[in-house]
């Protein structure tokens, strides 16, 4: 579990840098009408749930590591 | 079990800071800022010398969904009011307007469409939403702002320039 | 598939439905003939999905999932007789919108003669910092009866509990106007009957072939922790390219590590390119081994080779053609598509008993190759 507490580390920190920026007076920093390329379909996180969804399957019934393999948002900003 | 708990109460902190609001609309009461932009075909178009006409100002993209999808819906509403002293403006913020135009082509609309190549305007204007629609009244006060569009909104914009214009 | 495993499908599944803060995601439908060859295993099957929007605020999804699987893979081989089985799922599911934020839930049911899992999942998604962020939180329960056939015929007096609790979060930040980043983090508790009930540990006797074997048994519970990123950059010239990294362990002692590389280059004629690597290393569980020194010489024990310490590499490319729409007015958009991946697993400490040797410490360590061909077609509407 030593290599999982350094990762904790690692990735709790972008977190809180998170949470600071949206605390602090910071704006966003990419606005909706600059959004073009996170709204083209290729950024789609995740474009073909169905066929994801089976390879992942794939792969963990081969091994024993599962989970954290979500995403979401980025796109458009529209609405 | 524990790195979960600090997890969520980072996000359950980021959750409520969101609501603490990281960006502001332009306000209703505002005058609406001035700009000069050049149009699709056209001559250069100044917001100030359209005072004493109701403008609904729409800020879209070619790539937004909801926008293009709003588009033949403003032109109805344009071809309607127009007589009323009521002009709508479409400003488009896309750096590149080459895709602007070419669907454009393919969708026509008879109302005014700038390019904010630079984005001057959109920031003016606080744009915090794609699509976005400011309506100013005859005096250019920013009287009303729709962030995004839904069908049917349609109808607000048009109660609020029914109003506007008998002023 | 008759493994434990299988269950596993359901955490994808929920995943997936953690997929959308701001807006519902698209209606569509899609048909998907999946197919897997190797190992001695063949697994193929439909899947088929239907998701439409009700009003404004709701959209629905149901799934349709079938495996149908014949097997003569090395762990069957060995311990009992090659069999052909069917495993038939449905998945229904729904996300609610309410200004930033989506509520979904769903429930899933998998059946196959001999496992029955049942799994609901909740979870909630928030759009946040000018849509810059969005943070999403999940939770699965699952139900499983695990059941034992011998020549086709169901054990009666077999059909212990597994159960299952699972939290997952996960962040997606857009970081400038060409790259997005996605950190999730996954804790997952079993308890109850977690190993195969047909698979076998052995041990060294000296005599005969070198080996005897003797049944595998498991902790009552397991426990896990994963957490992964990922960052999505847009190409200048109009391609995307997502690399992710994940990290694993559990209280078993497995400790696994992947990454891959996936790389979306749209093509003329409305055809775009998809290419994947992907690179996983495991080491074994603490209670694995290939061959135990004598007969029950632990609590524990353990020969089933997911538990192993083993490389793998996947590569693969799918194409997809997205079809001309315009005759048909209610249809958006259609695309045709086709992909093919190639695994091949290292196993570092299983070995191939199927191959004989002079003791059963020098046969070769087991490799395995497998191809998986997805086909598809999607429709929006």
């Amino acid at each position: 579990m030593r290599e999982l507490r350094r990762w904790r580390t690692l990735i709790t920190l972008p977190l809180l840098a998170v949470l600071l920026a949206a605390c602090s007076s910071v704006q966003p920093w990419v606005k909706p009408y600059e959004r073009e390329h996170l709204a083209d379909p290729i950024m789609q996180i995740d474009p073909n749930p169905v066929a994801s969804v089976y390879l992942d399957h794939v792969f963990e019934s081969r091994e024993d590591a599962r989970g954290a393999t979500g995403g979401v948002g980025g796109g458009c900003g529209c609405n | 079990m524990k790195l979960l708990k600090t997890s969520l109460l980072c996000s359950m902190l980021l959750a409520a800071a969101s609501l603490a609001g990281a960006t502001d609309d332009l306000a209703p009461g505002a005058p609406g800022p001035g700009f000069s932009l050049a149009s699709m075909g056209g001559p250069k178009v100044d917001l100030n010398a359209l005072k004493g006409q109701v403008v609904l100002i729409n800020f879209w993209a070619s790539w937004c969904g909801p926008c293009r999808q709003e588009m033949p819906v403003l032109e109805q509403v344009y071809k309607r009011y127009k007589g009323l002293g009521v002009t709508l403006l479409g400003v488009n913020v896309e750096p590149d307007s080459s895709n602007a135009a070419g669907w454009l082509k393919a969708t026509p609309v008879s109302f005014p469409i700038l390019f904010d190549t630079d984005s001057k305007v959109s920031k003016l204007y606080d744009v915090a939403g794609m699509p976005n629609t400011v309506i100013l009244d005859r005096k250019g006060t920013v009287r009303f702002v729709h962030r995004g569009y839904k069908p049917g909104e349609e109808n607000e914009y048009m109660d609020q320039i029914r109003t506007l214009a008998r002023e | 598939m008759s493994n434990w495993r299988i269950r596993w499908l359901t955490v994808a599944v929920a995943c997936g439905a953690i997929a959308y803060a701001d807006v519902l995601p698209d209606d569509r439908a899609d048909a998907l003939w999946h197919y897997y060859g190797g190992g001695g295993i063949t697994v193929e099957g439909p899947s088929l999905l239907v998701r439409k929007k009700i009003g404004d605020n709701l959209s629905v999804a149901v799934n349709y999932y079938v495996d149908m699987i014949t097997s003569a893979s090395i762990d069957v081989v060995t311990e009992a007789s090659p069999y052909k089985e069917i495993r038939r799922q449905e998945t229904i599911s729904a996300d609610y919108l309410r200004g930033k934020t989506t509520y979904s839930g769903g429930f899933i049911d998998s059946v196959e003669p001999d496992y029955n899992a049942k799994t609901s999942f909740l979870a909630v998604s928030q759009s946040m910092f000018g849509d810059l962020t969005t943070v999403s939180m999940g939770y699965t329960r699952g139900w499983d009866i695990v059941g034992k056939t011998l020549h086709g015929i169901i054990d009666p007096d077999f059909h212990p509990r597994a159960d299952r609790r699972n939290w997952s979060i996960g962040v997606t930040q857009v970081l400038t106007r060409n790259l997005l980043a996605s950190l999730n983090f996954e804790t997952d508790e079993s308890e109850g009957y977690l190993q195969s009930p047909y698979r076998e540990a052995r041990y060294f006797t000296g005599a005969g072939d070198g080996y005897s074997f003797e049944p595998q048994v498991y902790p009552k519970t397991h426990t896990s922790n994963a957490a992964s990123v990922e960052l999505k950059y847009y190409l200048p010239w109009r391609a995307a390219l997502t690399g992710d990294a994940r990290v694993y362990e559990d209280t078993w002692g497995v400790s696994a590590e992947d990454g891959s590389l996936k790389y979306m280059q749209p093509l003329k004629h409305n055809l775009t390119l998809d290419t994947l690597f992907r690179y996983y290393t495991q080491t074994h569980a603490t209670f694995y081994s290939d061959l135990f020194p004598y007969a029950n010489s632990q609590n524990f024990l353990a020969r089933d080779r997911e538990l192993a310490s083993f490389r793998s590499m996947t590569v693969g490319a799918g194409i997809s053609y997205q079809m001309p729409v315009t005759r048909f007015s209610w249809l958006d958009k259609a695309t045709v598509n086709l992909s093919v991946d190639h695994l091949r697993v290292n196993y570092l400490d299983f070995r191939d008993d199927l191959v004989s040797a002079p003791t059963p410490q020098q046969e070769p360590l087991y490799v395995l190759t497998a191809n998986v061909v997805e086909f598809f077609i999607s429709a929006w509407y």
